[in-house]
């Protein structure tokens, strides 16, 4: 699903950062895949470019089997559309809309009309237990329930991979592990899924985790999730 | 790009910030309600004075004989010349480009004392002899009877039509003055029509309202003036240039009576074209001025909503990333910036145009929309062309409002909506 080939990528500021200084990956359809590293390591950075969020300087990137480079902001905007989903931090809800309307923005922009767009949105806030909450504004929801919302936002659009930057970095341990919970239900469904956490437990609960350090992958290792008891390593 | 799913993203935008969408509105709502008001004004003026011109012929020249000033085959200069109805048939048959020609006698009552009398009752007014195309160089509205026709001049009938004024004064406003007889210095006239000007404020020996009018030989008869007469009036065929045809009528009548073909001062001429044409290019300075100082005040609004649009987009910064994370072309963001300033301006514009447009209409009400006596403001409103222009001038506002503010939106890239804390 995802191939990385030697990407390289430096921040021209100040003084020029080189962060990722070849970066080799594949992530195979269906994994469920976390990054791990210290703060500065390039975790996020490797997450925006996995998103076509940001451009990278050298190597190449395959994306479902499609070359990733160079795109137009109109094919970069296609392809995130249609094959990506995102979870923030921050969750990032458009805070004048609706937990509804939230969810249907991704199907407005794929042109989707709205009553399907909103019949759909409402189908996934249901699956997250959230149908009574469809016409709240983000800042009357819980931190849990507006993470729940950018994950049924995320997943609305039927994408390949969701790519997630911290999704429980601004939660407490209950709530992160309900949406570790619906992130691994969701990848049972056979999506994609690419997780950055600086938490161990969170990490524990994906098949595999890369070690990132100093703009290489220091390792890849295979995880169980299931032989872990993964409530206690959260705490 | 105006289904009802963009409608509804662009104002949830914009009444979201209801305070700051509604104060930048204000810039554009003051620009045309000024802009509306003052054309209003201007149109309002422009109507005011042309009612006071109203039923004059603008292409009329007069011409009145004056003292000779250079002496000429054998005269001293200083000599004094008349018109004669021959001067008349011989303008007629030489000078190309005269449309109507109307030669004019008129008695003025200087002392003030009673010349004009019906029954005992007496007033002052003056005296004019004209013939019947008077009524189309200097044109008056028949309210009763008719005007002076082509039998009373051939005939040298002894009848009057009577200025407003002077059958209200004398025989009283509610009585029919047909057949009537009206005594005037001395000598009956059966009075045959009144007539009531259309303005009294251009016109030829005195208001038309407060004179008496007789057919132009019969004053003749009356005061022994043989087939003279005082002054003329002409208009310009069309196709003409009234300069032109002045030149060939001044030189025809200096042929004819003698003057010097260089002699300016023998002829006494009123150019009424050129009188107004002053006002046309009054009336059109006064509206290029309105348009620049409306559109100014406009333009001032445009850069109140660019400027604080473009602080919007700034903090817009996160949702705009996001849109775009989630999946927003640069054409939607910038459709959308443009959608949001267009709506915003139009509905401020139309509120403008709207209220300016009552307002003016209340105003109108109050000083009325007839000519009266001494106008100078008369139906103040702008017409449709007007706001039309005024329309198109609020959406070309809108557009050119959003151009900064969309063009600072596509650069926000969606990068900047995850990096932003
Ligand atoms: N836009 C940028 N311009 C310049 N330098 C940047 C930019 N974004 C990130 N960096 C730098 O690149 C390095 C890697 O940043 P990145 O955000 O990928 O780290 P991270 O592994 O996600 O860290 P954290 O765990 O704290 O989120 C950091 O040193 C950061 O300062
Ligand atoms: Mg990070």
């Amino acid at each position: 699903m995802i191939k990385l080939e030697n990407i390289n990528k430096t921040y021209f500021g100040a003084q020029p950062l080189h962060v990722l200084k070849g970066i080799n990956l594949e992530v195979g359809e269906g994994e469920l895949v976390s990054i791990m590293g210290a703060s500065g390591s390039g975790k996020s950075t490797l997450l925006n470019i996995l998103g076509i969020l940001d451009n990278y300087d050298e190597g190449d990137y395959y994306l479902a089997g499609k070359l990733v480079k160079n795109l137009s902001e109109n094919q970069a905007a296609e392809f995130r559309n249609k094959l990506i989903g995102f979870i923030f931090q921050s969750f990032n809800l458009i805070p004048f809309k609706t937990a509804l309307e939230n969810v249907a923005l991704p199907l407005f922009y794929q042109g989707v009309n709205r009553k399907k767009r909103n019949t759909m949105a409402m189908e996934y806030l249901e699956r997250f237990g959230l149908k009574e909450w469809a016409d709240h504004y983000p800042n009357e929801l819980s931190g849990g329930q507006k993470q729940r919302v950018s994950i049924a936002r995320a997943l609305v659009t039927s994408p390949k991979i969701i790519l997630a930057d911290e999704p429980t970095g601004a939660l407490d341990s209950k709530t992160s592990a309900e949406v570790m919970q619906i992130l691994r239900d969701v990848n049972a469904t056979g999506i994609t899924m690419v997780i950055v956490t600086h938490e161990r437990g969170i990490a524990n609960l994906t098949r595999k985790i890369v070690y990132l350090k100093d703009g290489v992958i220091e390792s890849i290792s295979e995880n169980d999730p299931n032989k872990m008891d993964f409530t206690k390593e959260i705490k | 790009m105006f289904d009802i799913d963009s409608i509804t993203e662009i104002w949830q935008t914009i009444a979201r910030n209801k305070t700051r969408s509604i104060l930048t509105a204000f810039g554009v709502f003051w620009g045309i309600f000024i802009l509306v008001i003052l054309l209003a004004c201007g149109n309002g003026f422009d109507n005011g004075l042309r009612s006071n011109i109203e039923g004059f012929s603008t292409n009329s020249t007069f011409m009145i004989p004056s003292f000779t000033t250079e002496p000429y085959k054998g005269y001293q200069k200083g000599r004094d010349w008349s018109l004669n109805m021959s001067d008349i048939e011989a303008i007629k048959r030489k000078v190309k480009g005269v449309d109507m020609i109307s030669p004019i006698s008129s008695i003025y009552s200087y002392n003030g004392d009673n010349n004009v009398f019906y029954g005992t009752k007496g007033s002052n007014f003056s005296m004019k002899g004209v013939m019947p195309n008077y009524n189309e160089i200097d044109r008056g509205k028949i309210v009763y009877g008719r005007f002076i026709n082509e039998t009373d001049i051939a005939e040298s009938r002894k009848v009057c039509v009577l200025g407003k004024k002077v059958y209200e004064d004398l025989i009283g406003a509610d009585k029919n003055p047909l057949g009537m007889m009206i005594k005037a210095n001395g000598i009956y006239y059966q009075v045959i029509g009144v007539i009531q000007a259309y303005n009294d404020h251009v016109n030829i020996s005195g208001a038309t309202s407060e004179t008496v009018i007789l057919p132009l030989t019969t004053m003749q008869l009356a005061y022994h003036t043989g087939d003279m007469f005082d002054f003329f009036m002409f208009t310009t065929a069309r196709g003409y240039k009234t300069k032109d045809v002045q030149e060939d009528v001044k030189a025809l009548l200096r042929e004819r009576h003698d003057i010097a073909p260089t002699d300016e001062g023998a002829i006494m001429m009123f150019d009424f074209e050129e009188m107004f044409n002053m006002f046309e290019y009054l009336f059109l300075g006064i509206k290029i001025l309105i348009w620049i100082v409306g559109i100014g005040t406009l333009l001032s609004g445009v850069v109140g909503v660019s400027n604080i649009m473009l602080v919007t987009i700034k903090e817009r910064t996160r949702e705009i990333g996001v849109r775009r994370a989630i999946g927003a072309k640069p054409a939607l963001i910038i459709r959308q910036v443009m959608a949001e300033s267009l709506l915003l301006t139009v509905l401020a514009g139309i509120v403008g145009l709207v209220i300016g447009v009552a307002i003016m209409a209340v105003v109108a009400g109050v000083v009325g929309n007839t000519p009266s006596e001494e106008v100078m403001f008369l139906n103040p409103q702008i017409g449709f062309g007007a706001a039309v222009a005024a329309s198109v001038i609020i959406v070309l506002s809108g557009l050119l409002a959003g151009v900064l503010p969309a063009i600072r939106a596509i650069q926000i890239k969606a990068i900047d909506a995850i990096r932003e804390e």
